[in-house]
């Protein structure tokens, strides 16, 4: 933890500098006529944000900090074990949205997780990862109107049918 | 005494079938659409916009005010549920309606989320009816320095919702805010932080984009990373008995929220750039100062509960008053409203109080039987939502997942905001776990882009003189209160820590 603390100061240190660097793209003082110029709020915020990291290192290195204090592992194995599961599952989730549609990357998604990760049984699993995005095509595609989208060219004849009932 | 023949009338107009019909369809139909990830009252007041044509002006408005203020209410839904707030109005309903969710008493925080906004937003209806004239002028007199000053207020409030460590809150305002400004400068109009040359971050980062991806990807990590999957389900079932007993729990214990929340918010709301948002924050802050137990907040307080919830149903009541008597929209909601309005050729400003009489008062007697139609509609459905959270969490999690994506999607139609959700949901479990607070990033994105504007007008009014915030008869008093909020928990913790840094020694 005390690793993981140092670390995300520095990285956040460097954002702010960066963010400071890209804020100056516009004037960053005070315009005559014009008031302060529209780089001025982001660049002295990210100036706050990087003495605030300054501070946080100092608070790491005398040790007041919880974090700067702790010897325990960032994530140990299973927490790293989870998150990948879980975290790879909803990179996964939006991955194949484009592919096969929003609809269709939900019920994989619920498929994967109430099987594999949740240990349902295989017609819950099924049941749950199939009604749930029907009624969500229902609820926003016609109710509220909201086009979600709908993959690449092989998802047509399901949207096209779907479509039949809601239109 | 006219004022109550007035009103009297107008309730008449609003206890007519159709409208009393079209009231109770709005606040349960407003009332899903705001317990949604990713919708709240502007998706359903605009998208039913369209619908109201079929019926009287004086039967739309009501309609859509109906949305609104069910609306309202179904925000604390999800922010209490799910732990995502629906609307940026529901962020602070999150920091103790989650937790007292967590500790199985669900009920309890619906509840009393239900009995705030019913009487946040009475308070405001009474106001509202009493005062709408001269508040409304007093808004007016509300001019960017007395915004800013109020934004200060705001960002004041945040250094006491954050934790002990004031760097890294410090920090997580300041991101929040940085967040805020991506995509083009307001004034200028020119583009401004695409970060790494990505056209995508022209359309700035929305608010909801931030908070589902901290609230609802990012909790919903840290919550399986921290129980390794293993959520006990302590929600007890809810029972009429329990219903009763949690209303006067949330009565006993939330009283002062209550009450803050609903004047505070009214008073935020009528202003015309601030709205519910910063109401509910405000309320939320100063109830925690103000109150004898500031450490119960952030673990399930009733008060902070209570003080969100009155604020921004008080607030929501209030936006309407510029929007009738000046013209003006406090939100986007009414701004549709007012659009609405238009269509229906009506035009607003002080004169429609007398040439559109009927219309007015139909409409504010609408507001207090929708308030009255939303709290018993809320109290029928709290049982239903309760069996959700009742759900093996193995079930909830990925429901929730779904949810965030589909809702965030729903909001922006951009995959590109999906992909920052996810990003966002990752950084935040990182972040949480090295103790930085960030209520505050979510919150100062929402109030960033009101607050910059206002300082650079303020600014340029002066010639650049600061002391225009400091010698104005309103904005000055304000601005030195924030002052002293800011610098107060750094004092406090100066004081803490040399006893310690002695005994060290």
């Amino acid at each position: 933890m005390r690793y993981g603390e140092i670390l995300t100061a520095g990285v956040l240190a460097l954002f702010s500098i960066y963010l400071m660097v890209k804020s100056a793209e516009l004037p960053i003082g005070f315009i005559r006529g014009q008031g302060p110029g529209g780089g001025a709020w982001p660049f002295w915020l990210s100036g706050i944000m990087l003495i605030c990291c300054a501070m946080i290192a100092l608070n790491w290195w005398r040790r007041t900090s919880p974090p700067s204090q702790s010897d325990e592992p960032f994530f140990d194995n299973h927490g790293w074990r989870t998150i990948g599961l879980v975290g790879g599952g909803l990179i996964a989730f939006i991955g194949l949205i484009e592919i096969i549609s929003m609809y269709g990357a939900i019920a994989v998604f619920l498929f994967y997780y109430l099987w594999f990760l949740g240990r349902h049984s295989l017609a819950l699993s099924l049941i749950l990862s199939l009604a749930t995005p029907l009624l969500f095509f229902f609820f926003f595609e016609g109710l509220m109107r909201i086009t979600m989208p709908t993959g690449m060219s092989f998802t047509d004849p399901v949207f096209d049918f779907l479509y039949d009932i809601i239109y | 005494m006219e004022i109550l023949g007035l009103l009297g009338d107008g309730m008449l107009i609003a206890l007519q079938p159709l409208n009393l019909l079209l009231i109770f369809v709005g606040v349960t139909v407003g009332l899903f659409i705001g317990a949604m990830p990713g919708l709240g009252s502007v998706n359903g007041v605009a998208i039913l916009l369209p619908i109201t044509f079929l019926v009287p002006p004086s039967g739309a408005i009501i309609f859509l005010a109906a949305i609104y203020y069910g609306a309202m209410y179904g925000g604390a839904i999800s922010s209490v549920t799910l732990g995502i707030p629906g609307a940026s109005t529901a962020v602070a309903t999150t920091f103790d309606g989650r937790p007292l969710a967590m500790k199985g008493r669900a009920s309890l925080a619906l509840v009393t989320a239900a009995i705030a906004s019913f009487i946040g937003g009475s308070v405001a209806n009474i106001i509202f009816t009493g005062f709408a004239p001269v508040l409304a002028s007093v808004a007016l007199s509300f001019g960017p320095p007395e915004i800013f000053a109020l934004m200060l207020l705001a960002f004041a409030t945040f250094v006491g919702l954050g934790g002990e460590d004031i760097p890294k809150t410090v920090l997580s305002i300041c991101l929040g805010l940085v967040l805020g400004a991506i995509g083009f400068d307001q004034i200028s109009g020119a583009p401004r932080l695409v970060l790494f040359d990505i056209n995508a971050f022209l359309q700035g980062i929305g608010f909801l984009v931030l908070a589902i991806g901290v609230y609802g990807i990012g909790e919903m990590l840290w919550t399986i990373e921290q129980t390794r999957g293993e959520v006990e389900n302590n929600t007890p079932k809810m029972t009429a008995r329990g219903m009763v007993s949690d209303a006067g729990e949330a009565i006993r214990e939330g009283w002062k929220g209550t009450a803050i929340g609903s004047f505070l918010g009214f008073f935020v709301g009528i202003l015309p750039a601030a709205g519910a948002t910063p109401a509910s924050l405000m309320s939320y802050g100063v109830a925690k100062m103000t109150s004898r137990k500031p450490e119960q907040f952030g673990r399930g307080s009733v008060d902070g509960i209570a003080a969100p919830e009155a604020a921004n149903n008080s607030a929501s009541t209030g936006s309407m008053l510029p929007m009738l008597t000046l013209g003006i929209p406090g939100s986007p909601t009414t701004a549709i409203l007012l659009g609405g309005m238009v269509i229906w050729g009506l035009v607003p400003g002080p004169r429609l109080f007398v040439d559109e009489s009927e219309f007015v008062w139909g409409l504010i007697g609408s507001f207090y039987i929708s308030n009255m139609a939303a709290l018993f509609i809320n109290l029928a459905f709290i049982p239903v939502f309760i069996w959700m959270l009742r759900m093996p969490f193995t079930i909830l999690a990925p429901m929730i997942f779904v949810l965030s994506i589909v809702g965030g999607y729903a909001a922006t139609r951009d995959m590109f905001d999906i992909w920052l959700i996810l990003f966002f949901g990752f950084g935040a479990l990182v972040l949480r776990r090295l103790d930085y607070p960030l209520a505050p990033a979510v919150l100062a994105i929402v109030l960033g882009p009101i607050a910059e504007p206002t300082l650079r007008q303020s600014l340029l009014l002066s010639s650049g003189d600061p002391m225009i915030f400091f010698n104005r008869p309103v904005a000055g008093p304000i601005t030195i209160i924030a002052i002293i909020l800011i610098l107060l928990p750094a004092l406090k913790l100066l004081r803490r820590k040399k006893p310690t840094t002695a005994v060290g020694e």
